[in-house]
């Protein structure tokens, strides 16, 4: 009954063309972001740093692959080395030029992971479907193997790792030791609301519709005027750019330092699960997708455990590790089977039921 | 039997389902001293071995319907993919607005005012009906990367002003009803429709319409009858198209070209060609 | 002018200079090659009679062979070990066939490709969970495989070629000649090809696709077999040969997705193309390089060749 948008009328092309036309749904978002800024300040150090902050980070690494895999239907298992690219960029560029605030070379960062999935975009005018995903491998492999092999990327370090210098924003440390959770997890917020966004923006706009005609119909959305190449290499662009902030983040506001493996081909799977299961071509399932993948293992930790130590039964973490993979493969294919449009999907046949709740006839 | 279906309707043009409707147009008999928009020159298309088109001239005049049939595998298709850039001919060349062109991609063909729609509907499954239509003005939008991704500004009073564009066309076509609805899940006639729309939003100046009466029943080819007029009348848009039913080619085209295994056999107004007996030869077959 | 010597004249030199060096690391490169195009050959197997790109098809070949190690090391001798892993391969076949293609069928292509992605990840857990993450020695001398090595005089030099090498080239000689008479002379062979053309026709004709799948997918399982007990063999058994796997990816590309000479065509190129670029011109740029070597040169060629070695061009059509 309250959900509901009898009496809401649209007077205006404005109007209807709003992300979210219904005022439920508004101040729905509304408060999702303020409790967000609240649990900031009253959440434990272990929900921000263990929780939130790498949940946060996964939504806005999973929203780039989104861009690019859901919207413009171009598949890539390059995930995890554009988001080293950003990391990597973000580094040498704090290294630097130390003066100017490390927020800005996080957003910095991410023109440079662009750079790069556009080089390794480019074939994708003449090849698609399997033969792009294996040339996004060509970038998995030879990014990894740059951060490993050229030691200029982390400044001749002798460990071969990044590390977050301490660095801060209105005198308050944001990365680095000394830096709080709370802290870092308030920039990371922030960024990510800022870039969503955006995304959302580009994706509701003249530049989405043609990355959606590309990956329905390529021939069709050529013969109405899109310069397919143009716009694949735009959805490349924009994907990688949110992919590499990501990675920033995640080396300098998560994790405080990493090595070449982090970014890694398993990071480009777990990334495109989250996509898959949270719904392809959905932001909201973005976010959907990146909670259940990240925060399966934590709860199998918890839940695992409870279950059989009443009958004697320890399991290691490597065993938690093992079922993690099982049951990521299992879902997968499950959503691809029940539900290929994934949580997203769910969520909207939730509301249309909450709509005509409790008379739906 | 079939073939005998067909020379019946090749001969009875005024059987035909939009001649019921009251909707027929006399073939306007200046249409062949009009400007020339497009002119296929001894255009020839090969792939490996086969040859799809040998030798095709023709030419479609500014503001007329031009038809193309032929029989099944005649080249058709083929033709229109050629004439937009979809196919490059082997040899030959295609003059349009002046213009010849060796290799044109696509893209550049629809920015030259060359508009389609598809044998098999090519819409856009996973968009609405109005994202559809909308996508079909891309060429006409210009706000720049920044003011997209603020959605402000410039890009904010674009998309408003296309919009109405779209709306215009969506009432012309009778589907405010399914504007908000994904493409895959209408039935197939309103499919054509929204194709359909989809090329008017480009505003071309030359449609080419591929079978848009195929699967369609008697009901709906009217519609689509009334539109391509209406199109071809309100709009002065000159269209080609390719179509079966022969008793709607004959009422509504000015001019029609006939093809058989790729290669021209008539050339002419409905009557003249309803009248040429490699015409009546190639619908009937020639005892050998 | 240093670089370019580096890149354009040494190496030349090089394998001029000391032949026995260069048949050394072309012999290398055979092997592994041969490896590379026994996977592929699963891919080809499974993508011709569904039309499934197996991502997974790398995994099986660890599966497969960790299952063999791991029914050895519970106290299974050999040969049970090696029948026992055969009946896991077919009951994968089977469990595939029913849980994963079944209700997918007539989905678009990408979301069967994803599904294997669900699989790979799905077997190496399940793998691990049942036989333990650690790496394991392959059971070589019980299989009775020879081991050890023989050195031949060549050019000033000696070249050492493992008698496992051999063997392996063999095997799989004998195996894709296997395949291949099977495919053209029995009823089921002729089954496949039909169903490789079309799938409707195929079934219009009687020929049950759920079947045929079973049997391809029990095929690719077997190639698995055999190559992940030639790559063990060769190395440790553990999931971390799934990197090595995906190499057969780039080969699927040289190769085409169809073809079985392709694939081992393809799969020689990448195996020789890779040892040399790695001995000879690795070392300039840091070596390591055969982590993406394959991927650079199957994506050069794809600009260039799209449709692979052997495939025909492609014409879109409206």
């Amino acid at each position: 009954m309250i959900y509901r948008e009898s009496g809401q009328y649209k007077t205006s092309y404005e109007a209807d063309r709003a992300v979210f036309p219904l005022r439920q749904d508004r101040i729905g978002i509304a408060v999702i972001i303020a409790a967000a800024y609240a649990a900031g300040v009253f959440g434990s150090d272990f929900l921000l740093q263990a929780v939130l902050i790498p949940f946060l980070i996964f939504s806005l690494a999973a929203i780039g692959l989104n861009i690019l895999v859901g919207y413009a239907g171009l598949l890539s298992l390059g995930t995890g080395a554009f988001m080293g690219v950003g990391a990597y960029a973000c580094y040498k560029l704090m290294t630097a030029f130390p003066e100017v605030n490390v927020v800005v070379w996080i957003l910095m960062s991410g023109f440079f992971s662009a750079a790069v999935g556009v080089f390794f975009g480019l074939p994708s005018l003449r090849i698609k479907g399997f033969y792009l995903a294996v040339a996004t491998l060509a970038a998995q492999f030879f990014l990894q193997w740059s951060f490993n092999r050229i030691p200029w990327l982390y400044n001749y370090n002798i460990s071969g790792a990044i590390e977050a210098p301490l660095t801060t924003l209105f005198g308050v440390p944001i990365t680095g030791a000394t830096a709080t959770a709370e802290a870092r997890y308030l920039v990371v917020l922030t960024l990510v609301i800022g870039l969503t966004w955006l995304a959302s923006n580009l994706v509701h706009g003249r530049i989405g519709r043609q990355w959606m005609a590309i990956r329905d119909m390529d021939i069709a959305a050529e013969l109405i005027g899109i310069r397919p190449l143009h716009a694949k290499l735009m959805a490349f662009a924009c994907s990688s750019y949110f992919v590499g902030v990501a990675g920033a983040m995640m080396v300098f506001l998560w994790y405080g330092g990493a090595e070449y493996n982090v970014f890694n081909i398993d990071q480009s799977f777990f990334i495109l699960f989250m996509i898959i299961i949270g719904g392809l071509g959905s932001l909201i399932g973005s976010f959907m997708g990146a909670a259940l993948i990240f925060m399966l293992p934590i709860g199998l930790g918890i839940v695992l455990p409870a279950i059989t130590e009443p009958f004697g039964i320890t399991v290691g973490a490597a065993t938690i590790e093992h079922l993690r993979f099982m049951i990521v493969g299992a879902l997968i294919i499950f959503f691809l089977i029940v539900e290929p449009h994934g949580l997203a999907r769910l969520w909207q046949i939730g509301k249309q039921k909450l709509r005509v709740w409790p008379f739906p006839y | 039997m079939n073939a005998n279906t067909t020379v019946e309707r090749v001969a009875a043009p005024q059987a035909a389902p939009v001649a019921q409707g009251g909707a027929a147009v006399v073939a306007r008999p200046d249409a062949a001293a009009r400007e020339v928009l497009l002119a296929v020159e001894n255009v020839s298309l090969g792939f490996g071995g086969v040859k799809a088109l040998t030798d095709v001239s023709f030419d479609i005049r500014k503001g007329e319907i031009r038809a193309i049939i032929g029989p099944n595998g005649a080249g058709k298709t083929s033709m229109l993919n050629c004439i937009n850039g979809f196919y490059h001919p082997t040899e030959g060349r295609i003059t349009f607005k002046g213009e010849t062109r060796q290799k044109m991609r696509p893209h550049e063909a629809a920015a030259g005012g060359i508009a389609r729609t598809f044998q098999n509907v090519a819409l856009f499954k996973g968009m609405s009906t109005l994202d559809n239509i909308m996508t079909g003005r891309s060429l006409k939008m210009r706000a720049n990367l920044f003011w997209q991704l603020v959605r402000f500004g410039p890009a904010t009073r674009e998309e408003v002003e296309h919009r109405r564009k779209v709306e215009d066309i969506i009432d012309f076509l009778q589907i405010p009803h399914i504007r908000k609805t994904p493409v895959g899940k209408l039935p197939y006639g309103l499919q054509k429709r929204v194709e359909l729309g989809r090329a008017l939003a480009m505003e071309p100046e030359l449609l080419l319409l591929d079978e848009p009466m195929a699967g369609m029943n008697l009901e709906e080819k009217e519609d689509m009858s009334r539109f391509i007029l209406d199109v071809n009348q309100e709009f002065g848009t000159t269209i080609a198209l390719i179509e079966h039913d022969t008793g709607v080619v004959m009422d509504l085209s000015d001019r029609v070209v006939v093809l058989e295994y790729g290669r021209k056999i008539a050339d002419g107004t409905p009557d003249e060609v309803k009248a040429n007996q490699a015409v009546i030869d190639a619908y009937l077959g020639v005892p050998h | 002018m240093d670089l370019l010597s580096q890149i354009f004249v040494e190496p030349f030199a090089l394998m001029v200079e000391m032949p026995d060096l260069l048949v050394q690391t072309l012999w290398e490169g055979f092997v592994s090659g041969v490896l590379y195009a026994l996977i592929a050959l699963g891919f080809v197997l499974i993508f011709k009679a569904s039309g499934v790109f197996n991502f997974a098809q790398g995994i099986m070949v660890v599966f497969a062979a960790l299952t063999l190690v791991g029914f050895y090391a519970m106290g299974v001798p050999a040969i049970g070990a090696l029948v026992l892993a055969v009946a896991v391969m077919f009951a994968l076949a089977w469990t595939v066939e029913r849980v994963v293609l079944r209700p997918l069928v007539n989905q678009p292509d990408i979301i069967l490709f994803m599904a294997t992605f669900g699989l790979t990840y799905f077997l190496i857990g399940f793998g691990e969970l049942v036989f333990g993450g650690e790496p394991k020695q392959m059971i070589t001398d019980e299989l009775m495989l020879p081991t050890g090595a023989s050195d031949f005089e060549f050019g000033g030099g000696y070249v050492r070629i493992q008698h496992l090498d051999i063997a392996a080239a063999v095997i799989a000689s004998i195996m894709i000649a296997t395949l291949g008479v099977f495919f053209s002379k029995t009823r089921i062979g002729r089954a496949l090809r039909a169903v490789a053309d079309s799938h409707k026709a195929a079934l219009s004709v009687g020929i049950s696709l759920n079947q045929i799948w079973v049997i391809v997918w029990f095929a690719a399982g077997i190639v698995a077999l055999v190559t992940g007990i030639m790559w063990g063999a060769r190395s440790d058994v553990s999931f971390a040969l799934q990197i090595i796997a995906l190499k057969a990816l780039p080969v699927l590309i040289l190769g085409g997705f169809t073809s079985i000479p392709g694939a081992i065509v393809g799969g020689l190129i990448i195996g020789i193309g890779e040892k040399l670029g790695e001995f000879y011109w690795g070392p300039i740029i840091g070596g390591g390089i055969e982590s993406w070597f394959a991927y650079v040169i199957a994506l050069i060629f794809l600009l260039f060749r799209p449709q692979g070695l052997f495939g025909e061009k492609i014409i879109e059509r409206v």
